[in-house]
């Protein structure tokens, strides 16, 4: 048994923090899981032909229906009764989970089918070159909403997937981040724990999308979560029943300042979005209880 | 089926990534090391392994100079140092 | 056994003689009635099999894209938006070589929404590297179910198959089945034992990205194996009626073609109505005769080229068509028959979106094909509208 189930030689981009949670996940989840993939970039690097980075059984179909088709290898690990000793993940990006894909995973997960799905969140479609998604946060600039003269990059709030996720009634939703391995690695093992369907939404900052140098990736990653910006959060049974609590809550800019996606709310005139990104944090803060407060 | 459509596992290790690296590698410096593991928990190729203090290394073969490991070691015991020196050694 | 049943009872009975694994479905008219029957049978305890009901078609063809892929045998069902909206999977499964078994009720295309029978559905996935079956009549659903297992699990051919029925002519429409033996078919039909399955055990990676390098050959070597059930079809058929007694399915038939100076080239339920046509015709001492595609992909070209060498006429009546083109086996036909002049090849279309296609609607092409040549001529189109 090779020492980590994902293979180097894939050709994911140097510093990906994709590339860096999926090998988490799947050391955490071991060898007798079947990862079901959506198309994109884990797909993509991962499975040129004719080699696989995978060390443990992989499909890959479409772009939506991962959660679909892992339904499928579900249900026939249920009739030939090897779900007992096998688990399976499907997997995807913030597009093929929250925007192409949700129908099939929300399909997923209201048959309440034995599977954990990961959405490894870059926040954009950074297979195709980096345009917006809905999981894309406001004020971003990507592909598809660039920043210019009369714009200030995407409009719109982040899709809140995870309430998504807990309004299905699954027993286990959780988000984590690639800045926290071995939170992430906890996760993933207490949700291949559970039987039934479980999400895990894991934000993994892209260099080349977001435009920061590929050494600051796990810098970047834990930034998200020390502003309030990824919540750290876990659901089980529908009440929250985990979170990151922030010891040194840290200003919206620190996060946004090193990312070339950002870089136009540091001109003039871009206070306003400035701070309503702070505002999106600190509501965050208060709705999740992410600071621990002096009371 | 002539052709076969199925991949065996691991076999993208066909694929040398260490040739991507142009600029730096990290150099694993070996003296203040801790054994804290993190530059095996953020590697995103999984090339870094180790066990004791200051026996850490990565295989070049695979490594494309992300910088990632140097970034995190909290002992600064990792360097990036620039591939063409180190290549004329 | 013989019993009265429906085209839709004929399939999910022949389904449930080969115990599939893992069923998954979504409803849509008029295919419901064949998941139905299997829900009952499973709820029942009669059919050991896992049934998904899923959130759309997209789902439906994916469910048993995994599952097939995981080593148990599947089916589903669609019809006509539910079919399209599969489409993208029903592309994806035969190029990752899954031998998905699904039975297609034919139902015209929306718009305008109609919920009627023609081929439109079908013929629209023709290029999608499925083997596609086209049944005459509610015996020859079941026992084209059956086959269809047999050859996708074949080794030798590692295709899906679609097994088509005409929407309510078949699927609602009752007729006397003969019921295979349990037994019969476990001998005719081997379990499904894969040579590559998602396994822990044997962990391969399935559904790859392959680059301009690898692409061409792999689809080459799709269209190549969807090619070669040609040869596997008749090799089936006769085992089928070695351990049934019955002549059923195949890849086209001939009807009273010898000597023929006019045919007709049909698929599926019309040509019920075409040989009743023929017959009466022939009683009136006219030489006339029609060629039943049952196999339309791999299309047939070499046994079509011998049925009609010496047919001088032949008029093809599609119940599709390519819109601003012809009819898609109009189409194949006249590639078929190029460079081989001094026949006149006709296309005909008829029957969209449910329009009767009766014993005069037959004759009516008949006569025309003593008229000049045409490619893609409407037939029963409504002077004032």
């Amino acid at each position: 048994m090779p020492e980590h189930l994902l293979s180097p030689g894939h050709t994911a981009c140097a510093g990906c923090a994709q590339s860096l949670a999926a090998r988490l996940v799947l050391d955490a989840a071991g060898p007798n899981t079947i990862i079901v993939n959506n198309t994109g970039c884990l797909e993509v690097f991962s499975t040129a032909y004719p080699d696989t980075a995978w060390e443990v059984p992989f499909i890959h179909s479409l772009f939506e229906n991962a959660a679909a088709v892992a339904s499928g290898v579900e249900a026939a690990l249920r009739q030939n009764g090897k779900l007992s000793e096998t688990r399976v993940i499907s997997q995807a990006g913030d597009g093929g989970t929250a925007d192409i894909g949700l129908q099939a995973l929300s399909g997923m997960w209201e048959r309440g089918h034995d599977i954990l799905s990961i959405c490894y969140d870059n926040e954009a479609y950074m297979n195709t070159g980096i345009q917006r998604s809905g999981l894309t946060p406001t004020y971003t600039s990507t592909s598809t909403s660039p920043a210019s003269k009369s714009s200030t990059g995407n409009p719109r709030p982040k899709k809140n997937v995870v309430e998504i996720a807990v309004a299905h009634g699954i027993p286990y939703v959780a988000t984590a981040s690639a800045g926290f391995p071995l939170d992430l690695q906890k996760k993933v093992k207490k949700a291949m724990a559970i039987r039934g369907p479980k999400f895990l939404h894991v934000h993994v900052p892209c260099p080349l999308g977001w435009r920061h140098e590929p050494d600051q990736t796990y810098q970047i990653a834990r930034l998200a979560v020390e502003t309030g910006l990824f919540p750290m959060i876990e659901f089980e049974n529908g009440k929250i029943s985990g979170r990151y609590l922030i010891a040194k809550l840290k200003p919206v800019e620190d996060y946004l300042k090193p990312q070339g996606r950002f870089r136009h709310l540091f001109k003039p005139g871009a206070e306003a979005a400035l701070k309503e990104i702070q505002e999106i944090a600190n509501r965050n803060i208060e709705r999740y209880g992410l600071v621990k407060t002096a009371t | 089926m002539r052709i076969k459509l199925t991949a065996e596992p691991g076999s993208a290790r066909n694929n040398k990534t260490g040739s991507w690296r142009v600029e730096r590698r990290p150099q694993f410096l070996q003296k203040n090391c801790s054994a804290c593991r993190m530059c095996i928990l953020v590697c995103p190729e999984g090339i870094v392994s180790g066990k004791e203090k200051n026996s850490f290394k990565t295989d070049y073969l695979y490594c494309k100079g992300c910088g990632l490991c140097a970034a995190v070691c909290p002992k600064k015991d990792i360097e990036m140092v620039p591939e063409e020196t180190e290549s004329k050694k | 056994m013989k019993d009265f049943i429906e085209g839709s009872e004929a399939v999910a009975r022949a389904v449930c003689l080969c115990k599939p694994g893992v069923i998954s479905a979504y409803p849509i008219t008029p295919q419901t009635h064949i998941v139905e029957g299997l829900a009952q049978m499973v709820a029942d305890g009669r059919l050991k099999c896992q049934f998904v009901n899923v959130e759309s078609e997209h789902s439906a063809a994916s469910v048993v894209l995994g599952a097939v892929a995981a080593g148990e045998r599947v089916f589903t069902a669609s019809s006509s938006q539910g079919l399209i909206l599969m489409s993208e999977v029903i592309f994806n499964i035969a190029g990752m070589r899954m031998p998905v078994v699904l039975a297609c009720v034919n139902r015209s295309l929306s718009a305008p929404i109609n919920i009627w029978n023609d081929l439109q559905d079908s013929m629209a996935l023709r290029d999608s590297g499925w083997v596609q079956l086209y049944a005459e009549n509610n015996q020859e659903a079941l026992d084209l179910t059956i086959q269809a297992y047999r050859l996708a699990e074949d080794s030798r051919a590692l295709v899906p198959v679609m097994v088509c029925l005409d929407g309510y002519v078949l699927s609602h429409g009752l007729e006397v089945v003969d019921i295979p033996e349990e037994d019969k078919v476990a001998q005719f039909l081997p379990p499904f034992n894969p040579a590559e399955k998602l396994d822990t055990a044997n962990p391969k990676s399935f559904g790859l990205l392959a680059g301009p390098d690898y692409y061409l050959e792999i689809r080459h070597d799709l269209h190549q194996a969807v090619k070669d059930t040609l040869k596997l079809i008749p090799e089936i058929t006769a085992d089928f009626k070695r351990i049934f007694g019955r002549d059923s399915g195949g890849l086209v038939e001939s009807y009273r073609l010898e000597d023929a100076e006019m045919a007709i080239v049909s698929a599926g339920s019309v040509c019920g109505t075409i040989k009743d046509t023929v017959d009466n015709l022939r009683a009136e001492g006219k030489k006339v005769g029609l060629l039943r595609i049952i196999t339309y992909r791999p299309f047939p070209e070499e046994l079509i080229l011998q049925a009609l060498a010496k047919v001088p006429m032949v008029a093809i009546l599609d119940k599709a068509i390519s819109l601003g083109a012809t009819g898609p086996i109009y189409a194949d036909l006249k590639a078929a028959f190029q460079g081989k002049p001094g026949k006149k090849i006709s296309g005909y279309i008829a029957g969209l979106g449910g329009r009767d296609i009766t014993p005069d609607t037959i004759k009516e092409i008949f006569q025309q094909l003593a008229g000049p040549e045409v490619s893609n001529q409407f037939i029963g189109l409504k002077s004032s509208f």
